[in-house]
């Protein structure tokens, strides 16, 4: 069973053609990692996905029924979005922007509930802000600001999770953080992750499927151990580089050729 | 924000509301003709037909109620759009529904030479409601919809068109200028209680949608996309917010003229007494639009004595200062 198929899918900002007649299955229950270079139309993409941007023709499946069919609070309840670098308005505390999340989940007549409590105490608690819940967003540092746009997403309680680029403008430690918790969420909870990642090697090791896009199309998808290699990267990225093991995990490990300082005895790195 | 807890909010509110009656009230008792308690009482249990009980009926309080009804209504117009424009400056102003509603009495004053007062009013609502409409539809433009930035644009352009038709208008029919010039500069003084009456359902309508709609203008604020991703039917809710304004401005104007700065500056000190969340920052900026415009009305009456001010000038002297105080801040406080 596929979350999410998109069907002959083609999207554009105003006359230019960003994917075309795409035909995209994301598997159930898989961390999906969307890759390519910059304006590559992955974000564009994953938008279209959630249904932030209409499609030029074609559509987008989510289990099995067509988005443009269902309302959007259904589709809320299904599936969540965290779009790229949010900006919470100023003052929100983390408590106020996680409750947000439970939006989908109320009615005129239900407005807050105690589950709505509970996914929301759970959702602070699997992020770790349970001490700053009463903090504002915008004092928090990088990361803990990711953090609590994903407890926002948690809260929301859906099967699938869609996420532009969460690590951008985190350090190496954050980034690991905030994988490491969707990884967690997908093994422990079964949650469908699918999201837009710049770092290959990341990618390659949280991803169970990685999707490489390259001309309005998708150039390759699949475990990145079959996938990733040294002609996929020329391709899709226009860069030379060496595939290897990643030593800790075994997943592959992309080390671009290039300029730099080079202190093996032999120059090998020259011929990028 | 200076009150947290649920309690000290309810609190906050019932504040507000004793305020507004205590200014309320001033505003019947003070003024030109000095009253007191007694004979406002009076005016109401013993008419007698007195100078006093007829400048208090006729006079003092429609002029009090159409104040408070006109600076609430002005209050959460604001809040209403510096959220859907993402724009801490926005107000109706921006809409170009002053310059509409301005434009429209104007027009029929010059050109079709109106003076009965209730096609006066009509008038300024549809020329408010007009202006309000193309800056939307003009806004809406393009792929993206309806985005804060052509919204501001758009209706930057419109307020500046009508402001100079009215001013072309004016020019060419001096004698008009007259008449209209003291509606123009915003006034709620030597209005009748039917003036109010006649505008009392738009308004109505827009306050209580308002406080319905509060809990979404919450998940709005957090961005087009977000509030997309969290099932916000965000077209919808545009297009509410704009007929709520239209209502309330459209309806501010005709009852007392284009009054600015109400709808910059209440929002602004409304949130950091309550905080952000919608649900409390409506009915508290309707509350302290009120008082604020009720206590510049009462201002306006001794700052010139014996002569008066327009209100809106009182408002102008208030909000200038403070307009550009938020604009050095910043947009977002960033």
């Amino acid at each position: 069973m596929n979350a999410i198929e998109t069907k002959n899918l083609s999207l554009s900002y105003g006359e230019t053609l960003i994917i075309n007649e795409l035909d995209l299955k994301i598997p159930k229950g898989e961390i999906t990692v969307f890759i390519g270079g910059n304006g590559c139309g992955k974000s564009t993409l994953l938008r279209s996905i959630a249904r932030l941007l209409k499609p030029k023709s074609g559509g987008v499946l989510l289990e099995g029924k067509a988005i443009a069919k269902l309302s959007t609070k259904e589709i809320a309840k299904k599936m969540a979005i965290l779009p790229q670098s949010p900006l919470a308005p100023e003052g929100l505390t983390v408590l106020q922007l996680v409750k947000q999340g439970r939006y989908p989940h109320q009615t005129w007549l239900k407005q807050w509930s105690e589950e709505d409590e509970k996914k929301v105490n759970d959702a602070l608690k699997a992020t770790r802000l349970e001490h700053l819940k009463d903090r504002t967003v915008d004092s928090l540092s990088g990361g803990q600001r990711q953090r609590a746009w994903i407890a926002m997403t948690l809260a929301q309680d859906t099967d699938i999770i869609l996420l532009d680029e969460p690590t951008t403008y985190l350090d190496m430690t954050h980034q690991i953080e905030i994988l490491d918790l969707l990884y967690d969420l997908n093994e422990m909870k079964n949650r469908t992750v699918v999201m837009v990642l710049h770092d290959l090697n990341l990618a390659c090791r949280y991803a169970h499927n990685v999707v490489a896009i390259k001309d309005q199309k998708v150039y390759a998808q699949g475990k990145p151990e079959h996938v990733i290699n040294c002609s996929l990267v020329k391709n899709v990225f226009d860069m030379d580089c060496e595939v290897t093991m990643d030593p800790l995990f075994g997943t592959p490990l992309c080390i671009p050729y290039g300029k730099g300082r080079c202190i093996l005895d032999k120059a090998v790195a020259m011929n990028g | 924000m200076l009150l947290k807890s649920t309690t000290s909010k309810w609190a906050g509110l019932f504040v507000a509301i004793v305020l507004l009656i205590l200014f309320m009230i001033a505003s019947v008792i003070y003024g030109y003709t000095n009253t007191n308690w007694q004979t406002a009482i009076d005016a109401f249990t013993k008419y007698n037909g007195s100078n006093e009980h007829i400048i208090i009926q006729t006079v003092r309080l429609p002029r009090a109620f159409i104040a408070a009804a006109v600076g609430a209504s002005l209050a959460i117009a604001g809040v209403l759009m510096q959220t859907l424009t993402k724009n801490p400056l926005a107000s109706p102003g921006i809409f170009g529904i002053n310059a509409g509603g301005g434009f429209a009495v104007v027009a029929a004053v010059t050109l079709f030479s109106v003076t009965d007062v209730h096609t006066f009013n009509a008038l300024a609502f549809l020329g408010a409601a007009v202006a309000a409409v193309s800056v939307y539809a003009f806004g809406s433009f393009g792929r993206e919809g309806l985005t804060p930035m052509k919204l501001t644009l758009a209706g930057a352009a419109m307020s500046a068109m009508f402001a100079s038709f009215t001013q072309g208008l004016l020019v060419l029919n001096e004698a008009a200028l007259d008449q209209v010039l003291f509606w123009l500069a915003g006034s709620v003084s030597g209005r009748k209680l039917e003036t109010l009456v006649s505008v009392l359902p738009y308004i109505g309508v827009g306050w209580l949608g308002a406080l319905l709609i509060s809990g979404k203008m919450n998940v709005l604020a957090m961005g087009e996309d977000v509030a997309k991703g969290l099932g916000l039917n965000t077209g919808l809710i545009k297009i509410m917010i704009g007929v709520i304004v239209i209502l309330l401005a459209g309806g501010s104007v005709a009852a007392a003229g284009p009054i600015g700065f109400v709808g910059i500056v209440v929002p602004h000190v409304t949130r950091s007494i309550i905080g952000i969340d919608h649900r409390w920052v409506i009915p508290l900026s309707g509350l302290l639009g009120a008082i604020l415009l009720v206590a510049a009305d009462i201002a306006a009456r001794y700052i010139l004595m014996p002569a008066e001010v327009p209100v809106g000038v009182m408002t102008a002297i208030i909000g200038t200062p403070f307009f550009i105080y938020i604009a050095r801040r910043g947009f977002n406080g960033r």
